[in-house]
């Protein structure tokens, strides 16, 4: 089969991803949509391994398992801490940062 | 040891004692009494030690090579520039150290009992320490940029002893007053070695003069450049020995403790134009023009400068106006070629004035901090040393033989006689001059020793010293205490205390013998000793026309006498003199006491334009181009763009999302385009 379709199937996921974090609002599904786009460019990494019959993209794609991993906990520690607080869970409320 | 090592010896002792005593004041507290008095006075007097050998060294050189220069390193020897640390020793140099430190040893003594009780007493010595040492770097620099380095460190211990008793507002306005002008004092001193420096190339005094005989400057008289320059120096020996219209400073500096008084402002900085003229003669021979205005400005002050201590009744300020008078003869003497006359005139000036200020300081101590004449008398009976100390510095300014100033001074005048010509008019002015001086020394003298004596001599004759109940500023009548930045308690009174004696002993000796050095057509010590440091001039004269010899020596004496008859006749046989003069010529007694109206004039023509010009920058041009415009613009343009910034950080994570996949899809179009 033609590389080309993983490769689209994983663009697909990635773009849906982005889309995901651009539209949504809540935090929980903006970290889902990141996930989203991570295993789109795992899907890519794993694609291109095959495609050159080396594991080196395999690894990359374990790497990047680990880091999402990390990155959803404490993604989703900040969700918990911002639910104590009382504070709206909404990424558009969330704007401290405005200059 | 040769005599430059000895003479660099005579640099490094003062300046140990200054630095010992700065860096250990609070250590030597727990010393036995006063012992930071004597470590300067140690200090100063292994200097005049080393001074006597750098003397007896240079007299083992032939006459023509006794001009020695030593150079210790060199800050900056490139193209064009030689800035080295270096010093000259000739007979000139060593003529100022030994009378600088010779001087300064005896003044240390003298303030050891005289600042005894004071709280700032180790700062005290550290400054004169301080001082010293910078009088004799300015007076053993070999080059320039050494001298410019003296000259400006001496305005600086200047201001420091001056404003010694920090917390009077008096004094402090004085040290101000006295570091402004001399600054301006500086700034002609830098600016005039410029003019030299552009055409003879080298910061070194000798090669300096070398090549302007050479004809660095053309081979003709007053070059344009030249003479610049030497006008330029003028200023700055002006603004240092006070003469006019640069001697404002001099009678406020009399805020400073008397001491003070004695060293800095008799015997030796404000000599230093002096030194500065007789040091650059080989220049100023060749601009004569400049020599003509330093005599005739001499010659101005020593007249109106004696005419104002006719009428001032602060003895320190009547003493001090003297002194400016003094100088006056000085410069003219070194401007007209009377260089050994002029420096002569400047030891025995030295011995017999600090003299002067040390008696007064002890009237002063006795009067418990009171300067004014007018509450003086009668202390003849209570003080006779100081009295006798007086008389004799008394006589000697006034000039009466043997006395040493009266040989001086009527050599400086033989000489300007001498050269003819309009220089009879400066003649002329110098013997005016001489009987003001002796009218009033006298009237000094006979207000504060004879007459009916006041409550205070009549307890020191009791046996006690007088303590006024509250301390006050004699300049403002302020009351004062005598915590630190103060004076002391009680000032101390020769009669009691032996190192004020000691000192006032040896100046008084000096006053009376100095004049042996040189009396015309007997011995001639300074004239030979000084010859190889003006073996180039042609004004160098030491032979004298002996018609007018004579005759000079003789109306120095009948004019010294008469002055002392009239202030005898107006202050002792007729008391109610003084005052029907007064009334007779109001106008002239009211100018005399304003002392020319010369402090209003400077106020009008250059302080109250410079505060306008600075009231103007800071309204107009301060406020509209600097705060305004060139503050504001850049601020505004700043700000400006921070708010343009900013508006892009709208704190929606969603937009910055979007951002990044729309900039990373821009980047990924590019190169697909591309490739």
């Amino acid at each position: 089969m033609s590389i080309a379709w993983y490769l689209a199937v994983s663009a697909i996921v990635f773009a849906l991803g982005a889309l995901g974090v651009m539209t949504r609002r809540n935090p929980l599904v903006v970290l889902l949509c990141l996930e989203l786009m991570l295993n789109g460019a795992n899907l890519a990494l794993i694609a291109f391994s095959r495609m050159w019959g080396n594991g080196d993209g395999q690894i990359l794609a374990i790497v990047v398992m680990t880091v999402a991993a990390c990155e959803v906990c404490i993604g989703l520690g900040l969700i918990v801490a911002i639910y104590r607080r009382h504070l709206p869970i909404d990424v558009d409320e969330l704007r401290e940062l405005q200059g | 040891m040769s005599a430059t090592t000895s003479a660099w010896l005579v640099l490094a002792f003062p300046l140990a004692g200054t630095l010992v005593i700065a860096a250990g004041f609070r250590w030597m507290d727990s010393l036995p009494a006063r012992s930071a008095g004597w470590i300067a006075t140690l200090a100063i007097f292994l200097s005049f030690l080393a001074s006597v050998g750098t003397l007896l060294r240079l007299q083992h050189h032939a006459p023509a090579h006794r001009q020695l220069v030593s150079s210790l390193w060199s800050y900056a020897s490139t193209v064009g520039i030689d800035a080295r640390m270096s010093i000259l020793v000739d007979p000139l140099s060593v003529f100022m150290i030994l009378v600088v430190s010779g001087v300064s040893t005896l003044i240390h003594l003298y303030s050891i009992a005289y600042l005894d009780r004071d709280r700032g007493f180790a700062r005290y010595f550290s400054y004169l320490n301080f001082f010293v040492f910078s009088m004799l770097l300015l007076v053993l620099a070999g080059n320039f940029l050494l001298l410019i380095v003296g000259w400006a460190f001496v305005g600086a211990a200047s201001y420091l002893l001056i404003s010694f008793w920090y917390r009077r507002t008096t004094a402090t306005r004085a040290g101000i007053k006295a570091f402004v002008i001399n600054v301006v004092g500086d700034v002609g001193l830098v600016l005039g070695t410029y003019f030299i420096f552009k055409h003879t190339g080298t910061l070194d005094l000798l090669g300096s003069f070398h090549a302007a005989s050479g004809g660095a400057f053309g081979h003709g008289t007053d070059n344009g450049d030249l003479l610049a320059g030497c006008l330029l120096l003028l200023v700055g020996a002006f603004a240092k020995s006070a003469q006019i219209p640069l001697h404002t400073w001099l009678p406020d500096a009399m805020e400073g403790p008397t001491p003070v008084s004695a060293l800095i402002h008799a015997a030796t900085m404000v000599t230093a134009g002096v030194y500065l003229i007789a040091r650059m003669h080989p220049l100023f021979e060749l601009a004569p023009a400049a020599q003509d205005v330093g005599a005739v400005i001499g010659a101005a002050t020593l007249l109106i400068a004696g005419t104002i201590g006719l009428a001032q009744t602060d003895i320190k300020r009547v003493i001090a106006y003297s002194t400016m008078s003094q100088i006056g003869y000085m410069i003219m003497g070194v401007s007209v070629g009377a260089y050994a006359a002029g420096l002569f005139h400047l030891m025995t000036h030295a011995f017999f004035k600090a003299l002067l200020f040390m008696a007064a300081g002890s009237i002063i101590g006795a009067m418990a901090g009171e300067q004014s004449l007018e509450r003086m008398g009668g202390f003849r009976k209570a003080m006779p040393f100081t009295y006798g100390c007086f008389l004799i510095g008394g006589l000697a300014l006034s000039g009466i033989p043997p006395f040493s100033g009266f040989f001086s001074k009527d050599e400086i005048l033989l000489v300007t006689g001498e050269r003819g010509g309009w220089h009879w008019g400066l003649y002329v002015v110098g013997y005016i001059g001489a009987l003001l001086t002796a009218i009033y020394t006298f009237r000094m003298i006979f207000r504060a020793f004879h007459g009916e004596p006041v409550a205070e001599a009549r307890e020191l004759s009791a046996g006690e010293r007088h303590h006024a109940a509250v301390p006050t500023n004699p300049a403002t009548g302020e009351e004062e205490d005598t915590d630190v930045g103060f004076p002391g308690p009680s000032h101390t009174v020769a009669e009691r205390a032996l190192p004020m004696r000691v000192a006032m002993g040896l100046l008084a000796l000096g006053s009376i013998g100095a004049g042996l050095l040189q009396i015309p057509k007997v011995d001639f010590v300074i004239d030979d000793f000084l010859k190889p440091s003006f073996a180039d001039s042609s004004l160098y004269a030491t032979h004298t026309r002996n018609g007018l010899l004579a005759f000079g020596l003789v109306l120095g004496t009948v004019i010294g006498l008469a002055g002392i008859a009239i202030a005898y006749r107006v202050w002792v046989a007729r008391p109610g003199t003084a005052e029907a003069v007064r009334a007779r010529v109001r106008p002239l007694y009211e100018l005399l006491v304003n002392a020319w109206y010369f402090d209003e004039l400077i106020d009008l023509l250059v302080v109250r334009p410079a505060t306008a010009a600075g009231r103007f920058a800071k309204d107009t041009f301060e406020r509209l181009i600097v705060d305004d415009t060139l503050i504001g613009g850049t601020t505004g343009l700043v700000r400006a763009g921070s708010a343009a910034v900013r508006a892009a950080q709208s704190g929606f994570v969603r937009y910055y999302a979007a951002l990044l996949v729309l900039g990373v899809t821009g980047v990924g179009f590019y190169f697909l385009l591309q490739s």
